[in-house]
């Protein structure tokens, strides 16, 4: 057997619970965890599910960083456990809760769906005024690379909530609509397919939008991804702030479609041959 | 979908001061608020004293002036120091929040290099010339410069 | 889109009060290396005589007008940011905004007034004599 399975040392992982139904307010719960080199914090709590507690809640599915699930307050730092390895943070004792900011709905799992509303609200996908040939397309909307580097940082969100748990503003004002939706918001703005920035801008410009924001930067700090929201953000502001002063220069989505005769054909590539099939 | 009773997690005010983590520019946004609101205390009161000149009353002046006590000129000195603090890191804020010492969205690599790390030779700038202001005017409030 | 241009004002209003702002600081209380604006290089920049010579000068009396407006606007409105913060509700954060509206343009009016009295009172009375206060 390999070396990676010898235990280094027992941790204390102290665990908040809650059980609705039961409890008044979240508890601290500990339990001892065998930990071996390399060993994460989710499987530390798939240990104490499997050996010690079968009634401890947790969230997470794919175990390796990408589907978001696992955002957890680790060591006071909001994270994902299955990207953490337990050694990394902790040497004998290792608090475990849930992110804060949301509600908790039972031990450590978050009520996300305030996240997700304000996320919807924004409308996060490509939105045109040519309804017509966004459900019928004709062909592809051309992005150069240059016009995809404008976004594709912040597309790289996997909505782990690890932002909106970092946030301060969102610790007081729970209207405000926090960096994940915010940097979302201009992730869809900067897409050159996408026309409904000033839509967007209502909302994101609001009262509880992009300006609730101070640069405090927890959110870039705390995102398992690197997706900078706090860049993101800040980067909404300037637009916000450039299209009151109407001075953008960018006012209309791309136009150029790929499709059967769009583009004159380079007299070095031959023809297709005939289709074969009917 | 059914009512599930849940626990409010939110940190509150608490929130505000980390919550348990503790960036440097988090500190600068605390301090930014604090400074703000120690300033905009102070200057409520310095309209209505200042406009009782106009009535040829000056409260600060001279060595028997009510304001002209220490208690008083050492509160004039941390407005100063509020206001050195504040007016730089506000003009960071004005470069930062526009976009322009925050960088370019670039591939995210691990480890991972964040706008932070962009703006904090900004930061350091800012804090230097706050600096240079808060000990000149120190030195003008304990008398080292007539 | 109205936090937008409020905000916008709010952040030109934070540039002009680090011109205006900084140069009130340097006069009153980097006096003794800037010895800005004084016509009594003996005596503090805040004493009488200096307050009043700058009084007499227009320049001041606008310049502490702007001051003034700028300030009240950029001060009140992020008061208003921290507390609105606070998840509020409705009619609270109507009523703190009817509040500041009407502290800041009563403070305004009464700063306005004050700077115009001072500057016309300024000019009435005789001009001081320049140079040094004995013992200083």
């Amino acid at each position: 057997m390999s070396g990676s399975h010898q235990t280094a040392h027992d941790v204390v992982f102290h665990v908040r619970r809650y059980t609705p139904e039961r409890d008044k307010a979240p508890y601290i719960q500990s339990f001892t965890v065998p930990v071996h080199p390399g060993m994460t914090v989710l499987e530390g709590l798939h240990y104490i599910k499997e050996n010690l507690d079968q009634t401890l809640a947790m969230r997470y599915s794919c175990r390796m960083g990408i589907c978001g699930s696992c955002g957890m307050l680790l060591n006071g730092k909001p994270t994902l456990a299955c990207n953490t390895q337990i050694l990394d943070i902790a040497d004998r004792e290792l608090t475990v809760g849930p992110l804060p900011n949301f509600d908790i709905l039972r031990d450590l799992v978050p009520d996300l769906m305030t996240m997700f509303q304000k996320h919807r609200a924004l409308m996060p996908f490509v939105k045109r005024d040519d309804e017509e040939d966004v459900n019928d397309p004709a062909g592809e909307y051309y992005q150069s690379p240059e016009e995809l580097e404008h976004y594709l940082q912040f597309s790289f969100c996997i909505r782990c909530g690890c932002c909106m748990a970092a946030c301060p503003t969102l610790a007081t004002d729970a209207n405000y609509l926090g960096p994940m939706p915010l940097a979302q918001s201009h992730r869809w703005n900067q897409d050159t397919r996408d026309g409904a920035r000033s839509e967007r801008s209502s909302l994101a410009g609001g009262s509880h939008g992009a300006f609730r924001c101070h640069y405090a930067g927890e959110c870039s700090r705390a995102c398992p991804k690197g997706v900078d929201p706090a860049r993101a953000i800040q980067h909404l502001k300037r637009q916000l702030v450039v299209d009151y002063l109407h001075l953008a220069k960018r006012k209309k989505p791309c136009e150029k479609q790929h499709g059967p005769g769009a583009f004159p054909k380079d007299p070095k590539i031959p023809e297709a041959p005939p289709f074969t099939l009917p | 979908m059914a009512e599930v009773k849940r626990f409010d997690n939110r940190l509150g005010l608490w929130g505000w001061l980390g919550g348990g983590r503790w960036g440097i520019e988090r500190y600068a946004y605390i301090l930014h608020r604090l400074t703000g609101l120690g300033i905009l205390a102070y200057f409520l009161m310095h309209i209505v004293v200042t406009s009782l000149r106009a009535k040829g009353i000056y409260l600060w002046a001279g060595e028997d002036a009510i304001l002209a006590k220490p208690i008083f000129k050492v509160g004039e000195f941390l407005v100063f120091a509020a206001f050195a603090y504040h007016a730089f890191n506000g003009l960071r804020l004005v470069f930062v929040e526009m976009g322009f010492a925050v960088g370019k969205p670039i591939e995210p690599i691990y480890p991972y290099k964040t706008s932070l790390g962009v703006q904090r030779p900004l930061f350091i700038a800012m804090m230097i010339l706050a600096a240079i202001f808060f000990f000149a005017g120190g030195a003008e409030f304990l008398g080292l410069v007539k | 889109m109205n936090e937008t241009k409020y905000w916008t004002w709010f952040m030109a209003a934070g540039v002009v009060i680090l011109v205006l702002l900084g140069l009130h600081m340097m006069i009153m209380h980097l006096g003794a290396f800037t010895h800005l604006f004084v016509v009594d290089k003996g005596v503090e920049a805040t004493a009488v005589v200096n307050s009043q010579s700058r009084d007499a000068n227009l320049f001041f009396t606008i310049t502490y007008v702007l001051l003034l407006g700028t300030a009240l606007f950029h001060g009140l409105y992020g008061l208003r940011t921290i507390l609105f913060e606070l998840t509020l509700k409705k009619s609270m954060e109507k009523a703190l905004s009817v509040l500041f509206i009407v502290l800041g343009l009563g403070l305004f009016c009464l700063g306005t007034w004050a700077a115009f009295t001072a500057h016309a009172n300024a000019l009435k009375a005789p001009a001081p004599q320049a140079a040094v206060s004995e013992g200083r």
